[in-house]
């Protein structure tokens, strides 16, 4: 086995050798084929900033023809570099993973956690004391909110999901990542995203959808950055030596192409000018309610769900050093949840212009949901039975348990609130947020956090992470103050709900609404101590996880076992 | 328009829900065929595999 694999490799090495000698190697194809691409891109940006009337276009247009060139200098810089070497497959017939891509991605995770972590806070504070608002444009709570938003789902979750599947799709594969820049590009390219799509909200410049905020020339260049994903994940799977595909793999493919779907399908906008940020969705009225909430919840469902769960599946095997409790039933949660998630948006119009009969088919798909949803917790919390005991002593393992609880315990509550008579209670008042935050913070959070806390060591060989005890404070901070922040929505978002409809006996309504805003006051401080507490976990981890990669303990013991018969270099 | 909405609610409530009762019966019918116990057991393992 190991002699086959050796040969293409050896091979690849003296060609190396080969053309480094000579030092005439070409460009490759790739090579050439981006820098073109990204050649072109910053020249059409420099043309749509000197004629746009535009400010904040130009400002984008500038950062865009930046970006490019940045992008070109380091692909011919990485080229006289190396004198454009082939990279080996595989080094001693072990898989030449690639993972500089992967450690940008969890690093960048990281920071984006704790800038969207820290704008979440600023605008809880807004609410309870608007004058945090300073008055300024660019630092309202309009602005700020999609801020924070994309800055945790995409910016953060979004790197999380990237760098993850990054590594699990070659180490399950057992096979490199296909491409030099291809993953490069793709990581670094949803980077300029982020940066493009968060500084418009600052600047003003929104699509005013939920989650789809930014606007039509940041949704075109992530389609091209999502494609080549596709691509590389797809590429992948395609070389892979593993014959049958994990179902990790499975959820990180649903997640990819639903989401290329449900952006393109829900971005189709037609700009004022090509000069001009502002465009128009080509669908109307409800119809274009419909299909953002056909994209807003299946971006909860494929994004925030399908993509962690993929996370969950590899993760928590690989932590807790047992395969996952039942592989035919994460076969069986995989397609049940895909089909069903589909068809759930619709809930979010109730009682609106969209047809009774839809908002019941969106309620009744969510709760069919419970079955996928509780299959898929049970298969994921089963993994440590007959391991239970190293939730006390390893906090990562618990993260992601209670990550998984958290899950549990969010779609059930889903479900309950999709259908009519609750929705009628619960919609519009901060119950929603509440509910949502019991997902991001719990399930995503934790499951991110544990998978970050897992990769860290391994991406850059250290034994183990620098401080479990700080993991620890990380847990009960964090864990507090989502405790907190979803109790206090429960109360303040159920009375606000409460106090809407209540009427007086001469049937006029009870309370005005500035009646509501100020009963809810104390509750929104609860919420933003909260969030200081979560803020304040992962900061700890931010710190952890700096010292484990400057100062851990080097993984040594693995590479003397498995090298112990071949000589020292 | 009324004839369109019952003609496509009409083929959803039959046929759709017939084409997801034999998807899903296939689902499971592939999960728990015996012979592909031993291929599913083998997949869990893939985590514990690589190098």
């Amino acid at each position: 086995m190991v002699l086959p694999l050796l040969a293409p490799c050896m091979e690849s090495k003296d060609w190396g050798a080969e053309m480094a000698q000579k030092k005439t190697n070409l460009v490759s194809l790739e090579e050439g084929g981006f820098a073109l691409f990204l050649v072109l891109l910053a020249f059409a940006c420099i043309i749509v900033a000197g004629k746009t009337f535009d400010q904040v276009m130009a400002f984008h247009a500038g950062i865009g023809a930046l970006f490019a060139a940045v992008g070109v200098f380091l692909i011919f810089k990485n080229y006289f570099d190396d004198g454009g070497q082939v990279i080996p497959q595989e080094i001693d017939g072990k898989p030449n993973y690639n993972i500089g891509p992967v450690k940008f991605g969890a690093v960048a995770a990281m920071f984006w956690g704790v800038a969207g972590f820290t704008v979440g806070l600023i605008i809880a504070l807004q609410l309870a004391f608007p004058a945090l608002n300073f008055d300024l444009p660019w630092t309202n709570f309009g602005r700020l909110r999609p801020l924070h938003t994309s800055a945790v789902i995409f910016a953060f979750g979004g790197n999380v999901l990237l760098a993850t599947s990054m590594y699990v799709v070659q180490r399950t594969s057992r096979v490199r990542m296909p491409g030099k820049i291809l993953p490069w590009f793709v990581i670094l390219g949803y980077n300029a995203f982020i940066v493009i799509a968060g500084t418009g909200y600052l600047l003003g410049a929104t699509q005013s959808k939920e989650y789809a905020e930014p606007e039509w020339y940041a949704d075109l260049w992530l389609t091209i950055v999502w494609v080549f994903y596709l691509l590389l994940f797809m590429g992948t799977l395609w070389k892979r030596k593993e014959p049958h595909i994990y179902v990790a793999n499975w959820f990180y493919l649903a997640f990819i192409v639903t989401i290329a779907m449900l952006h393109i399908t829900n971005n189709l906008t037609i700009p004022v000018s090509i000069y001009s940020t502002k465009s128009y969705i080509v669908w109307s009225g409800v119809q274009d309610a419909m299909v953002q909430w056909w994209y807003g919840h299946n971006a909860v469902g494929f994004f925030l769900t399908a993509g962690f769960l993929a996370i969950m599946y590899y993760f928590i095997p690989k932590r807790a050093e047992r395969p996952v409790y039942s592989y035919r039933l994460s076969i069986v949660h995989f397609w049940a949840l895909i089909f069903i998630y589909i068809w759930a948006g619709p809930h979010h119009l109730h009682y609106t212009a969209l047809p009774q009969w839809a908002s019941t088919l969106g309620a009744t798909f969510s709760i069919i949901l419970w079955m996928p949803s509780w299959g898929g917790m049970i298969n994921g919390l089963m993994t440590l039975s007959g391991a239970w005991d190293k939730l006390r002593t390893d906090p990562v393992l618990r993260m992601m348990v209670v990550s998984v609880a958290f899950y549990g315990m969010s779609t059930f509550e889903g479900p309950l609130m999709s259908l009519r008579a609750v929705n009628s209670l619960s919609h519009y008042t901060d119950w929603t947020i509440g509910h949502v935050h019991s997902g991001a913070l719990g399930w995503v959070g934790y499951i991110s956090f544990g998978a970050l806390y897992c990769l860290i060591p391994w991406l850059w060989n250290k034994k183990r992470l620098y401080s479990l005890k700080l993991v620890d404070w990380h847990f009960w901070l964090s864990t507090i103050g989502i405790v907190l922040y979803i109790t206090s929505m429960w109360v303040s978002g159920i009375m606000q709900g409460l106090m809407w409809r209540a009427y007086d006996q001469l049937g006029f309504l009870e309370y005005s609404f500035v009646e509501t805003v100020e009963a809810m006051h104390p509750f929104y401080i609860i919420r933003a101590l909260g969030g200081a507490l979560f803020l304040a976990g992962a900061l700890i981890m931010a710190y952890n996880l700096w010292m484990t990669v400057r100062h851990g303990e080097a993984e040594e013991a693995d590479t003397t076992a498995a090298g112990s018969l071949a000589p020292a270099e | 328009m009324n004839e369109t909405y019952s003609a496509v609610a009409s083929f959803a409530q039959t046929w759709g829900l017939l084409y997801f009762m034999i998807l899903f019966a296939i689902v499971v019918a592939y999960v728990l065929w015996p012979r592909n116990r031993k291929k599913f057991d083998d997949a869990a393992q893939i985590p514990f595999r690589e190098d």
